[in-house]
């Protein structure tokens, strides 16, 4: 049994392996497939100020390796979110992170600061990154000043942890990361999804609704490996990496190249029990390679 | 309760060209009465590279005797083909039970009319052989577009009358399921139908049209999770809003939906 714990800021997390916004919906969805208290954390739905529609489907389409969505950040509101899921959440070994997203740097304050009222909650990740929404998400997070506005915004509402998911669809994601810094993050995880599309050739159209879509899945994970690692270059934050993670040796990959802890995203959907998996397959292999303390292989490369 | 297994490959069995009858050996630890009808489940293709999702199976029918779990697939792609290239004593991974099914508990719901077409009479199966054991009337009636179309008709005829309908008229009554004479001929307190969105569409709007308040359609929306948390796989509910046919479905009276000829 080696040494799992990490920190994220001021969270302690009693080991590396959270999962993803929009893939492992509030946690209660996989109970009887993954005890909660072992998972280091999980990041809850994408939750804005005033609940949401979504877009129309059809918002999936599978491709070699992923899929795409444009699931459009689809959910009931932060009001409910405190009122109803909240409560059930409570009392749990792992960390529950709120994932919040906003239209203006103004809506993400005021969901975040409706989170920070909740005793059990230590961290908010802001999605500055959603590529299916037209008015905020992504708008932000594709130019400096934007992912600064919003983190500006929110770091005078919110006390607590504050982690901003970064977008990979930008020219320089290291300078993203650090405008992000400059305002006040705590963490930044990354990536969010790649913005790809799929054609029906028969019906001659887009496979989803609104023409384009995230992709995920293991097919984005040399694309995220390499921004992790550029971005753990570039700021002093601690890193959470994602994308496209399917076993725990994917998961040291992420941690080797600088990421603190890492998130389960698209894989949830292939195995419900994949978290476990990936928790118990790096203290394996930290046992097999003699190593102590999951901190001994952070950031090894260079 | 959801489980993941790797389940054996009891029997595999070729209803016909292009279809397969998969049979899978339950572990002591399922209770087999739990498995509603009408719920499915997730399949992961094995040796099937350009396959990454799961593919969402309707459960056809729960042998308690030999506790196998029947899955009827169509070989559409990659995924599907590969379920075909299955051998007994194989193994396939599978997610299940997921979803809420057909109603077996309606009150004073003696007589029950199940429209399937195509593929999509699979789960008819199952469902009406549990309202047979519980002493109510089941009427099946079966479509396609030819006679070949029509699978299973000796095991539905267990546990029901079986009505037929084909488009080229090679067997039963020629034509839609929706303009079958029984429809005309004899009255149902429920309707449960499963196949092509718009053959259910249609059936909702007869069942309507003839006055019986209760009818249930299974959906196939395309899905990722199963579970309710990619929520991919919404369809429109009869307030306007998005609920995921995996969870809140697959099954779904049809004034839960935006569906029309209920309206």
């Amino acid at each position: 049994m080696a040494k799992l714990q990490v920190n994220i800021g001021a969270l302690s997390l009693q080991n590396p392996v959270l999962t993803a916004s929009g893939t492992f919906g509030y946690g209660l969805e996989f109970a009887d497939f993954v005890d909660l208290n072992r998972l280091g954390g999980f990041v809850v739905k994408g939750t804005t100020l005033r609940p949401r529609e979504g877009n129309d489907y059809p918002r999936m389409a599978e491709t070699t390796g992923g899929m795409l969505n444009c699931v459009g950040l689809q959910n009931p509101g932060v009001e409910h979110f405190c009122q109803h899921i909240y409560p059930q959440l409570k009392g749990l070994k792992s960390e529950v992170i709120v994932n919040v997203s906003g239209s203006s740097p103004a809506d993400y304050a005021a969901c975040a600061r409706h989170i920070d009222a909740l005793e059990e909650v230590h961290a908010i990740e802001l999605n500055i990154s959603c590529p299916n929404v037209k008015d905020g998400g992504m708008a932000f997070g594709v130019t400096c000043e934007g992912a600064a506005s919003v983190v500006r915004e929110v770091r005078k509402a919110y006390s607590k942890t504050l982690i901003v998911k970064l977008s990979p669809n930008v020219t320089d994601i290291a300078s993203i990361a650090r405008a992000v810094e400059a305002e006040g993050a705590d963490a930044v995880s990354l990536i969010n999804t790649l913005m790809g599309m799929s054609v029906d050739i028969e019906r001659r159209c887009s496979r989803l609704s609104i023409g384009t879509g995230g992709l995920s899945g293991p097919c984005v994970k040399p694309v995220a490996l390499r921004m992790v690692s550029q971005v753990a270059k570039a700021v002093k934050l601690p890193i959470i990496g994602l994308g496209g993670i399917m076993t725990a040796e994917d998961a040291i990959e992420f941690l080797m190249v600088g990421a603190t802890a890492v998130q389960i995203g698209t894989a949830n959907f292939i195995d419900p029990a994949v978290t476990m998996k990936v928790v118990d397959g790096i203290d394996r292999w930290l046992d097999d390679h003699g190593i102590a303390d999951v901190h001994d292989i952070i950031g090894v490369i260079g | 309760m959801k489980y993941s297994h790797s389940l054996v490959v009891a029997a595999v069995e070729r209803p016909r060209e292009g279809y397969v009858l998969l049979k899978l050996r339950l572990p002591a630890e399922v209770s087999l009465s739990d498995i509603e009808p009408g719920q499915f489940v997730e399949l992961l293709a094995p040796r099937a590279p350009h396959t990454f999702l799961r593919r969402p199976i309707s459960v056809n029918f729960v042998d308690y005797a030999d506790r196998t779990l029947w899955l009827l697939i169509h070989e559409v792609g990659e995924g599907t083909r590969a379920f075909s290239a299955l051998s007994p004593g194989d193994k396939l991974d599978c997610v299940y039970a997921l979803g809420h099914g057909f109603p077996i508990d309606l009150p004073e719901a003696e007589s029950y009319l199940l429209v399937g077409g195509g593929v999509g009479t699979a789960p008819l199966l199952y469902y009406g052989s549990l309202l047979h054991e519980q002493g109510r009337k089941v009427t099946f009636l079966l479509g396609g577009r030819r006679s070949v179309d029509l699978m299973q008709l000796d095991d539905f005829g267990r546990y029901g009358r079986v009505c037929l309908t084909t488009e080229d008229g090679s067997t039963g009554e020629r034509g839609f399921v929706t303009a079958h004479s029984v429809w005309a001929t004899e009255h149902f307190d429920v309707v449960a139908t499963c196949g092509p969105k718009p053959m259910m569409m249609a059936v909702a709007a007869k069942a309507a049209e003839v006055g019986i308040d209760s009818c249930y359609a299974s959906l196939e929306n395309l899905m990722a999770c199963g579970l309710g948390a990619c929520l991919c796989c919404v369809e429109k509910n009869a307030d306007g809003h998005n609920v995921c046919v995996c969870k809140e479905g697959p099954v779904f009276n049809v004034r839960q939906l935006s569906w029309q000829s209920y309206k």
